[in-house]
């Protein structure tokens, strides 16, 4: 049994490194697009202190906007100029709607409304698009398929495409959504926002844009990973399995850190494919990716409450 | 007029202690309990136990559970559907390895096991706080029902996975299963929620009650102050799921009649979560307001269309109801954030000064 946990998965390891690259570029494909939907909410935790639930719901309505628009004969780009439009038509609802009314209220009436607005964007995409399960129109988008198989050490390592190009046009958003943050002025009004809501007030830095920004910006991210993962797995409601995966994301880097959600989605990504086909499969009877990134966030918070990056929580009385 | 309070005094601080310091509080609440106890269970029909009556009281119970945690204690839970579940099996293996025993004990007596995985998934409140809890509860969620799927020790390795709840009789009156009758349901599950919530409510006004507002409200200071921080937030935890397995194995025993896993998955939580909060946290009345509004909105969302007569097809209603629950939740924490119990109160002092505007 010890054996079973500490020794044989390394055995197994090293026995076929090939194999195991294979787990690691998986895990890496997964990681990087946790990574960009806890992205989205760490922006949104900033600014506004909302922890969104909505953030993996807006990954799936938009995915099934842009596929269902494009079934009702629209073309693919412009679909996706549209659904980009319907994004920031929700951004701007949302602020409006929801989230106006109740600003200063606590924390959980505010994370409340977000579970409210997922349940709504659930209902609305089925009620208009169709609760089937849907594929996501990859071949229109030029979305390349098929894969390259390289020959390590003379085992087998299968490359899709499609996880390359996943790859690439996550890390170049990511890339693009720091270099905004970091270079437009723009992008400096939210980080003065997320450092201290007053000050950045108190210099003139509109809050209603701003948060109509960052939702907007959650919402490209979210069109993103939709097209991404629903070309891996399709479009459906049962793609919000993975807006949990993004919450561990967060509570392992932290709720206000950019690079701790690209850490920590990485490193979930990753380390809970290993865990899956080296502990998971042979010895619990697999499908441990379910809970396994959350137990892993809870060990880590043990030791550091604010997470791995998270500002430094100093309680005062 | 009807709800004058001036002339009742008191004249001890036990009297101004006690449940019903206003005479009619304690008659409104006798109206309801002679509705509850007498009219409904006369004139209800088998539709109407099974789609709303034996469900509002069971999610009542299950959201006054996580009122006693996140409402009293402030330690945020979406967990509360696994530790239904806990309740569930744990309810269900009792009745089935002890077939002898009285199935309202095993039913009382399967919280006491979601209460120990409770305590055990609370431990990390102590260091973690906020939304890091919230979602550190998740994984108790997530691998519990993980856990209810692996673990076939706990539905005696069915081959469909599922529990079933098997006919269980006291003195020969059948109580769960098929041939209960829904009635008899109905009374069971009020009696224990009447027992439950008539302990809760003495929970949360005395000692440990003013211990956990206290945690709630600024944990350190309440640590300052000579509460220990250890005892407070672990028994809150404790009682919280005690009450929240006990509803559980309501669920599944007194209306569902059997159970997958993915019954007890993370939208039941939320659904218990959401009667909490609209109900209002950090009282014992929003649990039932909630709970009402939360199960009978959708049962009277599906009967609308047909009586105006709009044909409309059921996959279409079912979306149609997730949007509108979605819209009404943000609607009502936007009107009243504190929920439908703060709008009782609200109500009632306005009739107590009625008709003077102050």
């Amino acid at each position: 049994m010890l054996a079973d946990i500490f020794i044989n998965p390394f055995v197994d390891m090293f026995a076929a490194p090939d194999f195991l690259l294979q787990v690691l570029w998986e895990g890496l494909v997964s990681g990087i697009l946790y990574a960009l939907i806890a992205l989205g909410f760490v922006l949104i935790f900033r600014s506004s202190r909302i922890f969104n639930f909505a953030q993996g719901i807006m990954v799936v309505f938009a995915a099934l906007t842009l596929v269902g628009l494009h079934a009702y004969g629209i073309p693919a780009w412009i679909a996706v100029a549209l659904t980009l439009g319907v994004m920031f038509v929700l951004a701007v609802t949302i602020e409006r709607v929801v989230l106006r009314p109740l600003v200063g209220q606590p924390d959980i009436i505010l994370f409340m409304a977000t579970i409210g607005i997922t349940l709504f964007l659930i209902g609305f995409g089925e009620t208009i698009f169709g609760g089937e399960n849907k594929v996501m129109i990859s071949e229109e988008l030029g979305i390349p398929t098929g894969d390259t198989v390289l020959e390590p050490w003379g085992g087998l390592l299968i490359l899709q495409h499609l996880d390359i190009t996943v790859v690439v046009v996550a890390t170049l958003l990511v890339g693009a959504l720091l270099a905004f943050l970091n270079y437009t002025r723009m992008g400096r009004a939210i980080r003065a926002l997320g450092d201290d809501h007053q000050a950045a007030l108190s210099v003139g830095i509109s809050l209603q844009t701003i948060w109509v920004l960052v939702w907007f910006i959650a919402g490209i991210i979210a069109l993103v990973t939709g097209i991404a993962w629903g070309a891996r797995a399709g479009v459906s409601f049962a793609l919000e399995v993975i807006a949990y995966k993004a919450l561990p994301v967060l509570m392992l880097g932290g709720l206000e850190s950019i690079t701790g959600a690209i850490v920590g989605g990485l490193m979930i990504g990753i380390l809970e494919k290993l865990f899956e086909i080296y502990w998971g499969q042979p010895l619990l009877g697999g499908n441990t990716e379910t809970w396994f990134a959350f137990v892993l966030a809870l060990i880590v918070l043990l030791f550091r409450p604010q997470g791995l990056f998270g500002e430094r929580i100093i309680e005062r009385v | 007029m009807l709800y004058r309070t001036s002339g009742q005094f008191k004249t001890s601080y036990q009297a101004d202690q006690a449940l019903f310091p206003v005479r009619q509080d304690a008659f409104l609440l006798g109206i309801i309990l002679i509705l509850a106890w007498v009219v409904f269970p006369l004139t209800a029909s088998e539709f109407t136990f099974q789609a709303i009556l034996i469900p509002v009281l069971i999610f009542s119970l299950a959201s006054l559970g996580l009122n006693i945690l996140t409402g009293f204690a402030g330690q945020l839970s979406l967990g509360t559907g696994a530790f239904m579940g806990v309740g569930a099996y744990a309810c269900y293996k009792m009745v089935t390895l002890m077939p002898w025993m009285n199935p309202i004990v095993a039913i009382l007596l399967s919280g006491v096991f979601s209460a120990g995985v409770g305590v055990l998934f609370g431990i990390p409140s102590l260091r973690i706080k906020g939304f890091y809890l919230a979602i550190a509860t998740l994984a108790a969620q997530f691998f519990l029902v993980w856990l209810f799927e692996k673990w076939a020790w706990l539905y005696n390795y069915n081959a469909s996975g599922a529990i079933q709840v098997p006919n269980l009789d006291i003195f020969g009156l059948y109580v769960a299963g098929p041939l209960a009758s829904s009635t008899t349901q109905y009374y069971v599950v009020l009696v224990v929620v009447t027992l439950l919530t008539l302990l809760c409510i003495n929970l949360t006004r005395g000692n440990l009650g003013r211990t956990w507002k206290a945690t709630r409200d600024m944990d350190i200071a309440a640590e300052l102050i000579g509460i220990n921080l250890l005892k407070s937030k672990l028994l809150a935890f404790a009682v919280s799921s005690y009450v929240v397995g006990v509803a559980g194995a309501l669920y599944v025993f007194l209306w569902k009649g059997a159970a997958e896993p993915n019954v007890f998955d993370i939208p039941l939580s939320f659904q218990v979560l959401f009667i909490a909060i609209i109900g209002g946290l950090g009282s014992i009345l929003g649990n039932y307001l909630g709970a009402i509004l939360i199960v009978g909105l959708p049962v009277v969302l599906n009967l609308l269309p047909a009586l105006l007569g709009i044909p409309i097809d059921s996959a279409m209603v079912e979306h149609l109801n997730i949007m509108i629950v979605g819209g009404l939740i943000v609607f009502f924490l936007i009107v009243e954030p504190h929920g439908l119990a703060q709008l009782w109160r609200l109500i009632r002092e306005k009739l107590i000064i009625w008709p003077f505007p102050h």
